[in-house]
């Protein structure tokens, strides 16, 4: 029934006790946040952070063990394996966040409409979303990919795609809940416009289980494109991408060279990893039905 | 004769981010058998963590009973190992919640839970188990009890589970029946149902019963003792006659005049229209509990001392205590 | 005699209820069926019911913010419920609406100062610093302090939250407040403060309340008139005195006799009523109440019992009466 709460925490406190405080909260989340923090400085960072040139090639250095010069080792072709994979952050970050945002602001969109318009528009789409959501991710980001040919932008949009259904589904639902809350009954009593509503009161609600989503997809996607450029779908030459390094070097250097498959790997793993971590917390931390 | 329940000392805490959550702190009640001892207070003040202290339902970790006695029949609670204590719940000690739809198991048919527990305890065959539930599920006036008791909860009325809990807890005949608000959700006329039905399985199996609620009404007409419970610690224990006619401790008092009266046109001594007595301000935190009494930023009467030192339980009439220093 | 502010004839809201894939309507929910009433300024007309009686729709069809199927509501003479939607917004300043749940009835996510200020900002009323000094006064009205208007409403109590809703119904200063268990899910203690209020404020603006509640002792105290309603239908119609004195619908009778009242030595003859309350999709035929009525007859069974005057200012809807 009810429960009488006093004052509860503090409306504003400084930033460093808040970064305390989560960290005592959510220990997984922020090493989750670290990590990704990690990665995206070296994603933006990169031609400052990696020690060599990623792109030339030194017969002399091929397959070299990882060594002083080569941390990680060098690959087949003496490029060095470190930069390649500090590098290959970028186009695994940009292709993952680009069809993220993608992804999930054309399933927020389309979430927000079945949920208000209702009706026809929502039967169909209902349906149309069912089938997509049958279908698997990568299944599907490989026809796109195999139609349009492979190319960052084309990769971006294959693995965003299959995002939007799934997407709407969650914030459809949410919709239709917070549509009957009686707050929002409320701002109707007081007269203000559907569309009004939509925005101020509806969307706000909306936002926080959407990057709960959105995060938690990251991993995903970047999985995906690693496994579409692994294809030879994904990203072409010459961008670095963790999911062509392991391709190229997999089959046939993996006893050999083994630094060659295991970097890339741990690279993809670690993102996912912290991806995932973050995604929880993220969750947990925006959840409003908590107890002391 | 001995009480058939006999809580002493009982002091349940928290363990939370926040602090030391001191839920319940040093409670003493005992109960006859045949008899029921209400709990009255608001949320806060620590009744329901008292009842699942009973039943040692409390989540550990966080919570922890720090100290205190609950004797069933002479046998501690407290001091059992966990799986001696599951044998005592249910056929020494059994407990009805608030809402009874979650406390019924959604996937179970309602007779197949109460045979479970028949089965468990009475170490009978499913067949003489699934006659008991039948019966049961008559016993506390279910029509068509064969039929019901193949449905599953989402299939009965909000009055029905309730009697199904009801029929669930008592299949065993436990010496003692908690009841944690178990009418609060309902309608009023499926209150009184409810409360009857409750009145007249005590009295026909000599059941212990501990009522927890916040409503007075339901007190005075169902309890032959109360216990006023504020900020986790007892503040007033009498037979319920004595403590409509006298309360001492404010809160008490307070609460009494707060609650509006159905009937002021039917001879009660009450003027209509009036404003009622409000009692202001919030319950304190339970991790913030002043030093000295925890009722005093909200009392009318309070004086100097109240603020520094918490008054003690003292007798200020025949079988009646009262922690109060200006009582 | 003085118009009545709210007067609601014959009023009706079946919903529909859709199955299949072509969402083909297979029967009705008879939420309200046939209701009428009138509210005085400066009255409280009390609703009460157990669940499923309809009283929670009544009060959202008044409002339109429910579409009712039928029926006429009269606010101050004008007949709203031939108004397009569109122009609906107006008339919205005089009526508002307060909710049973404290904690769902804000927006976790905006400042209660905005929310309260959010009425005054939707018609246009004053700029941003005059509305900010009308929103400082309502809450200092209600019983909260103006620098609390920056928080959330995740930091107030239930209690307080209850005001900041009171505080934002009365933002454009309604004529009529629909009260929709108000104060159900508060703290004993805590719901005299509110009910107080909400007098106080109602003897101050003249403010016409419709008090919803299942809560018999709260409505007594709080109305001038009260009517009981059962499965979409008024069974009685009183003033408060009459209706609580000497109620003559069985139903009202059985529902006064299972409050339990805080006084133990009273021993009441509890006339008590067997059964659970029928669904409202398949009400029972004729009086809907006769399932469980102690003296029904063959009659009740089949024709349905009109509201009719049975003293002054006081109606039933039984045979047998």
């Amino acid at each position: 029934m009810s429960t009488t709460v006093s004052e509860a925490r503090p409306s504003a406190p400084g930033f460093l006790s808040e970064v305390l405080y989560l960290s005592r909260r959510y220990p997984l989340g922020v090493a989750g946040a670290l990590i990704m923090v990690t990665f995206v400085l070296c994603a933006i960072f990169a031609d400052y952070v990696a020690p060599l040139d990623p792109f030339s090639t030194n017969a002399r250095s091929s397959l070299a063990k990882p060594s002083e010069v080569n941390l990680l080792g060098a690959d087949m072709m003496g490029r060095d394996v470190l930069s390649r994979i500090i590098h290959g952050a970028r186009v695994s970050l940009a292709v993952a966040v680009g069809a993220t945002v993608l992804g999930s602001g054309i399933g927020a969109a389309v979430g927000l409409a079945c949920g208000y318009l209702g009706g026809w528009f929502d039967l169909i789409v209902q349906r149309v979303t069912e089938v997509m959501d049958a279908l698997p991710l990568l299944v599907m980001a490989l026809v796109i990919t195999a139609s349009l040919g492979p190319s960052l932008r084309n990769t971006i949009i294959a693995i965003a795609i299959p995002l939007v259904p799934h997407v709407a589904r969650v914030i459809r639902s949410n919709v239709l809940a917070l549509r009957e809350m009686p707050f929002v009954e409320a701002a109707k009593a007081t007269g203000m416009s559907e569309m009004r509503i939509a925005v101020v009161h509806v969307l706000p609600n909306t936002l926080a289980p959407l990057i709960v989503l959105a995060t938690a997809q990251l991993g995903s996607t970047i999985l995906t494109e690693a496994s579409l450029s692994f294809l030879g779908l994904g990203v072409p030459e010459p961008y670095p991408s963790w999911g062509r390094m392991l391709s190229e070097s997999a089959a046939e250097y993996v006893r050999t060279a083994p630094w060659l498959v295991i970097f890339p790997g741990l690279a993809i793993s670690l993102v996912v990893f912290g991806s995932n971590l973050t995604g929880d917390a993220l969750r947990d931390a925006l959840d409003p039905r908590q107890h002391d | 004769m001995a009480p058939v329940l006999e809580v002493s000392g009982l002091s349940t805490v928290f363990h939370t981010r926040r602090g030391l959550v001191r839920a319940v702190q040093d409670v003493s009640f005992a109960v006859n058998a045949g008899e029921t001892l209400a709990i009255v207070g608001e949320s806060g003040c620590g009744k329901t963590i008292t009842a699942l202290s009973l039943m040692r339902l409390v989540p550990m970790p966080p919570g922890e009973i720090a100290a205190g006695s609950v004797k069933v029949d002479g046998t501690d609670l407290l001091k059992l190992s966990d799986n001696e204590m599951r044998e005592m719940r249910g056929s020494k000690i059994a407990m009805i919640f608030q809402e009874p739809m979650t406390a019924l198991n959604p996937l179970l048919t309602v007779g197949n839970q109460i045979e479970e527990m028949v089965v468990l305890h009475d170490k009978c065959s499913r067949e003489v188990a699934r006659k008991r539930a039948v019966e049961m599920l008559h016993h506390v006036r279910i029509p068509e009890p064969d039929r019901r008791a193949r449905e599953y909860p989402h299939q009965l009325s909000g009055g029905m589970r309730q009697r199904a809990m009801i029929a669930m807890a008592l299949a065993c005949r436990p010496k003692v029946l908690v009841a944690d608000e178990p009418t609060t959700a309902l309608d009023v006329t499926i209150q009184a149902q409810i409360l009857d039905l409750i009145g007249d399985l005590q009295r026909e199996f000599g059941t212990a019963v501990v009522l927890i609620t916040h409503d007075l009404g339901v007190v005075a007409e169902t309890a032959k003792r109360v216990v006023v419970m504020y900020a986790g610690r007892k503040v007033e224990e009498a037979p319920v006659e004595e403590i409509f006619a006298r309360p001492y401790h404010p809160y008490m008092q307070g609460l009494m005049n707060s609650i509006p009266r159905v009937g002021s046109a039917r001879g009660l001594d009450v003027a209509p229209d009036e404003r009622l007595q409000e009692i202001s301000g919030i319950v304190p935190p339970l991790n913030d509990l002043p030093p000295g009494c925890a009722f005093e930023p909200r009392c009318t009467k309070a004086d100097a001392r109240c603020k520094t030192q918490r008054p003690e339980l003292a007798t200020k009439a025949p079988d009646h205590i009262a922690a109060c220093w200006l009582a | 005699m003085t118009q009545p502010l709210i007067e609601v004839t014959d009023l009706k809201k079946h919903f529909p209820i859709k199955k299949g894939l072509l969402r083909s309507t297979v029967g009705h929910v008879f939420a309200v069926d046939g209701i009428s009433f009138s509210i005085n300024p400066g009255e409280t007309l009390g609703l009460v019911g157990e669940s499923g009686c309809g009283k929670s729709t009544v009060g959202r069809v008044v409002l339109r913010l429910i579409e009712p199927t039928s029926g006429a509501i009269k606010v101050s003479g004008q007949d709203i419920v031939g108004i397009p939607r569109g122009e609906l917004r107006p008339l919205r300043r005089q009526m508002q609406i307060v909710f049973q749940d404290p904690f769902s009835s804000l927006n976790p996510r905006i400042r209660v100062g905005d929310i309260v200020g959010e009425p005054l900002m939707v018609h246009g009323v004053g700029n941003k610093q005059e509305r900010a000094e009308r929103v400082a006064k309502l809450f200092n009205r209600v019983g909260l302090r103006p620098s609390q208007m920056n928080n959330y409403p995740h930091q107030f109590s239930g209690g307080q939250r209850q005001r900041i809703s009171i505080a934002r119904a009365l933002a454009l200063d309604p004529q009529f407040i629909v009260a929709d268990e108000p104060v159900s899910a508060l703290d004993v203690s805590i719901q005299a403060q509110v009910i107080n209020l909400m007098m106080d404020l109602q003897q101050e603006r003249g403010l016409s309340y419709l008090f919803i509640s299942h809560n018999l002792a709260v409505v007594e105290h709080i109305s001038h008139r009260v009517a009981v309603m059962y499965l979409g239908r008024i069974v009685e119609y009183a003033d408060k005195k009459t209706l609580f004195a000497s109620p003559q619908h069985p139903y009202t009778e059985a529902l006064l006799s299972a409050v339990p009242l805080p006084d133990p030595t009273l021993r009441r003859t509890k006339k008590r009523v067997e059964g659970d309350v029928p669904s409202p999709i398949k009400p029972p035929p004729g009086c809907h109440f006769h399932p469980r009525c102690p003296y029904a007859e063959a009659r009740c069974k089949v024709e349905p019992p009109v509201l009719r005057e049975i003293g002054p200012g006081h109606q039933v809807a039984c045979h047998l009466r």
